[in-house]
């Protein structure tokens, strides 16, 4: 790979970084606003407010950047950074074409479990950081969410390796069939519940419970940082939603994969994305205990069945 | 489980909202749509004004100015009285203090004061918000409001009479069998002015701008 394809591999993963999620925080306006019978922005760039999250930007950059006098200066500053940057390492990975990925690595599903579960701790350090108690309560609501949902996604991811027998996002596309859309369904079911709990987004947003925490771990947060805090939660829906489209709605699979194989991928990840955004307006936030109770209880033993199912599959060559 | 319907209903509710029509009123480029006897703004109809000072004395928490001074009229036949009447100077209300409890619309006996359904006339200065009754921009005038005062709503069914029809219905005290309660025969008007149904009396307060002395008194008074 010369130095030349290098950039522009990167500035194109930069690029679909930084307008996936604004399409998606977009999307998420114009659907919530409609299913609660409103019309959500309309003036802002002239067209039903397409350019809405663009002036939010611009406010945000304007803002005063604030650091609290207790905090603890380096993490505080540093954690909008790390909640961010691991979603971008793993939007690179993910294969939009038949061959095409901004990064393709043998191991690419280990890769971005490990850096999804990474932007979780980034969340961790601002509350810990905030020296705010709020804040603290937050982050700590944040790892425990972490540590419970991370093993349905781990079993569910693993279910779907075993399946297409790769750790490699590009070879588990390839292998992927129709039939993986049954043989799968539980294990898909439990990866987005679980992929909507480790994003904290509604019915899981606990961590930034706004009736409870005021804002979470993001309390203490203004500007530039607090934005980069939103980026990184659209960036992980689109992450998270990519990966399930790829995983297991057959990512490029479609009519002429070989010129529209992009375009297919984008579509299932949006209405995924779409979902997610029509399960947070239409569901209440879960207790604490109602969380951990739906993870343990419900989401791995699901994991797990489907693990058992998957392995028997694979063994009698289904 | 049992949540599972419940949480399918939630899904279904909020996708049927989203095809229907949204109930957002786009305000600044749609008017919106002002039930009947809005309170906006209180309008002034100058003409009807005898500076009376009700509305300044009843308003609970005194916005209302008014200045005013006396002009002679002279008489206009042959070694009558000259009369006096009082000319308005100056009539502000100060909506930065008014509650819009519409007392003084309410008090005025001349229907000199209306609401208006208008209600866009915020200021970046709390003082532009003392309107006066001729501030120099049209806008600002506290007469200027009168052009959107609607016509007062027709009465809802099975509301009483309007004071004044029944008023002007009632038969003249006396004439009929009615005024007879005393049981000694019809009984006498004491007043001497009769009061018939032509009498100025019922309309004095009606809408007709055109009050019998104010409008010439503006030429008069030079």
């Amino acid at each position: 790979m010369s130095l030349l394809e290098a950039t522009l591999r990167a500035a194109s993963v930069l690029a679909a970084f930084l307008v996936l999620p604004l399409l998606v925080g977009q999307a998420e306006h114009k659907v919530m606003a409609h299913m609660q019978g409103r019309l959500g922005p309309m003036y802002a760039g002239g067209f039903h407010g397409w350019a809405q999250l663009v002036a939010d930007g611009v406010k945000f950059v304007q803002k005063e950047d604030i650091t609290p006098r207790a905090a603890d200066r380096w993490v505080f500053r540093l954690a909008p950074a790390v909640a961010l940057i691991p979603y971008l390492l793993a939007m690179a990975t993910i294969p939009i074409h038949p061959g095409v990925a901004a990064v393709d690595v043998p191991g690419s599903l280990v890769l971005v479990l490990a850096a999804t579960s990474v932007g979780a701790l980034g969340t961790l350090m601002a509350g810990w950081a905030s020296a705010n108690k709020y804040a603290l309560l937050g982050g700590l609501r944040a790892a425990a969410q972490l540590v419970s949902y991370e093993l349905p996604i781990v079993l569910a991811l693993a279910s779907i390796a075993m399946a297409g027998g790769s750790l490699s996002l590009m070879a588990l596309t390839q292998a992927w069939s129709p039939w993986w859309l049954l043989w799968q369904l539980p294990g898909g079911l439990v990866f987005l519940v679980a992929a909507c709990a480790e994003l904290q987004r509604p019915p899981f947003d606990m961590p930034v419970a706004d009736a409870e925490l005021v804002m979470g771990a993001w309390t203490e947060y203004t500007g530039l940082r607090f934005a980069f805090f939103l980026l990184a939660e659209y960036a992980g829906i689109v992450v998270m939603s990519l990966l399930f489209a790829v995983l297991w709605l057959g990512g490029w699979h479609g009519p002429f994969e070989d010129t529209l194989g992009w375009l297919w991928t984008l579509l299932k990840g949006f209405g995924v994305a779409v979902l997610v955004i029509w399960v947070r307006v239409a569901w209440p936030r879960l207790r604490e205990d109602q969380l951990q109770r739906l993870a343990w209880l419900w989401l791995v033993p699901i994991a797990l069945a489907q693990l058992l199912l998957t392995g028997a599959g694979v063994v009698m060559g289904w | 489980m049992s949540p599972l319907p419940g949480i399918l209903k939630g899904l279904i509710t909020t996708a049927r909202t989203a095809l229907r029509p949204t109930h957002t009123a786009e305000y600044p480029d749609v008017a919106p749509e002002l039930p009947p006897r809005s309170r906006g703004v209180i309008a002034l109809l100058e003409e009807n004004c005898t500076s009376c000072m009700l509305c300044a004395r009843e308003c609970p928490d005194w916005c209302i100015y008014i200045d005013s001074h006396k002009e002679t009229i002279p008489a206009t036949t042959e070694g009558g009285r000259d009369r006096q009447r009082n000319v308005l100077d100056r009539f502000a209300i100060d909506f930065s203090l008014c509650m819009y409890c519409g007392i003084c619309i309410e008090v005025c006996p001349f229907d000199a004061l209306h609401w208006s359904p208008q209600f866009e006339y915020a200021e970046v200065d709390l003082l532009d918000l003392l309107h006066e009754k001729d501030r120099l921009h049209e806008k600002d005038r506290l007469g200027g409001w009168m052009a959107s005062v609607p016509p007062p709503p027709a009465l809802d069914e099975k509301a009483a009479e309007p004071a004044e029809i029944a008023a002007a219905n009632r038969p003249a005290r006396g004439a009929g069998p009615a005024g007879g309660a005393g049981g000694s025969g019809p009984r006498m008007p004491r007043t001497v002015r009769p009061r018939a149904a032509g009498s100025p009396r019922p309309d004095a307060g009606g809408s007709s701008p055109a009050a019998p002395s104010p409008p010439d008194a503006g030429e008069a008074s030079p």
